[in-house]
């Protein structure tokens, strides 16, 4: 799993690929959490997630709060049908903002 | 039931495992003719038990699991044994969705993806055993 952090349009792009898991979600709470403490607008690219456990979900809601708190731009963008699955079961696709694509993600303004 | 399992895994009950568990229970849900969204939600609900295992049966401490995964006419069952001191059932509760906190998840995955989930008794020198069934929805 690998998780890479860009900037684009002062925005932090997070991109997650592969399987997020009890392994490796901690990997991904601390990115996140790493922007978080920069006070960062964030959108999460999970296109290339090719698996979610309720850990990776408990560290995008944990992330979530946190923005919420901090005043800044947290959402998804190109969730993968795989990671749509889980969110949808965890009924947070209708919490998080979620765009199709990484550029309609940079086009919303807060 | 068949007699020949499909999945028949004992391993370490550590998180570097799970991978390989996620691999054998896809193989098998194929194998019986599972649809792919069907796939994704019976790995999904083994993970979650393996994490309560890992977690709370062993607390974090290791120890072993065996994962039995057979077809009983239309319906995959799943077993897993544990050999940590017998769960208190009555601890074991999803949480409700409308509260956003991080945790609690995986108990509420399990119990909307398979269709029966009970602990059957173990067999002798086994901890806990989780059974969950799933019917099999065809592709």
């Amino acid at each position: 799993m690998s998780v890479d952090i860009a900037t684009q349009d002062g925005v932090a792009v997070v991109s997650l690929k592969g399987d997020i898991d009890l392994q490796t979600s901690p990997k991904v709470r601390k990115a996140l959490l790493q922007c978080m403490d920069e006070k960062r607008d964030v959108l999460v690219d999970l296109g290339g997630v090719t698996y979610i456990d309720s850990s990776g979900v408990a560290s995008l809601v944990e992330a979530f709060q946190n923005a919420r708190k901090n005043g800044t731009r947290f959402a998804l963008v190109g969730v993968s049908q795989a990671a749509m699955r889980v969110l949808q079961l965890a009924r947070l696709d209708r919490v998080f903002a979620i765009h199709p694509t990484l550029e309609e993600g940079l086009k919303v303004k807060p | 039931m068949s007699v020949r399992p499909l999945v028949s895994h004992r391993f370490q009950a550590r998180p570097s495992r799970l991978r390989r568990v996620r691999q054998l229970v896809t193989q098998a849900a194929l194998r019986a003719g599972c649809a792919e969204d069907g796939v994704l939600d019976l790995v999904l609900a083994v993970d979650e038990a393996c994490q309560n295992i890992i977690r709370h049966a062993y607390q974090g401490k290791g120890g072993e699991i065996q994962l039995t995964v057979r077809r009983d006419g239309e319906h995959l069952v799943i077993q897993l044994l544990d050999y940590a001191p017998p769960v208190d059932l009555t601890t074991i509760q999803p949480r409700p969705l409308d509260e956003l906190r991080p945790g609690g998840l995986g108990t509420h995955f399990m119990r909307s993806v398979m269709d029966e989930i009970t602990y059957v008794p173990p067999p002798p020198g086994g901890g806990n055993l989780l059974q969950m069934t799933k019917r099999i929805e065809k592709s």
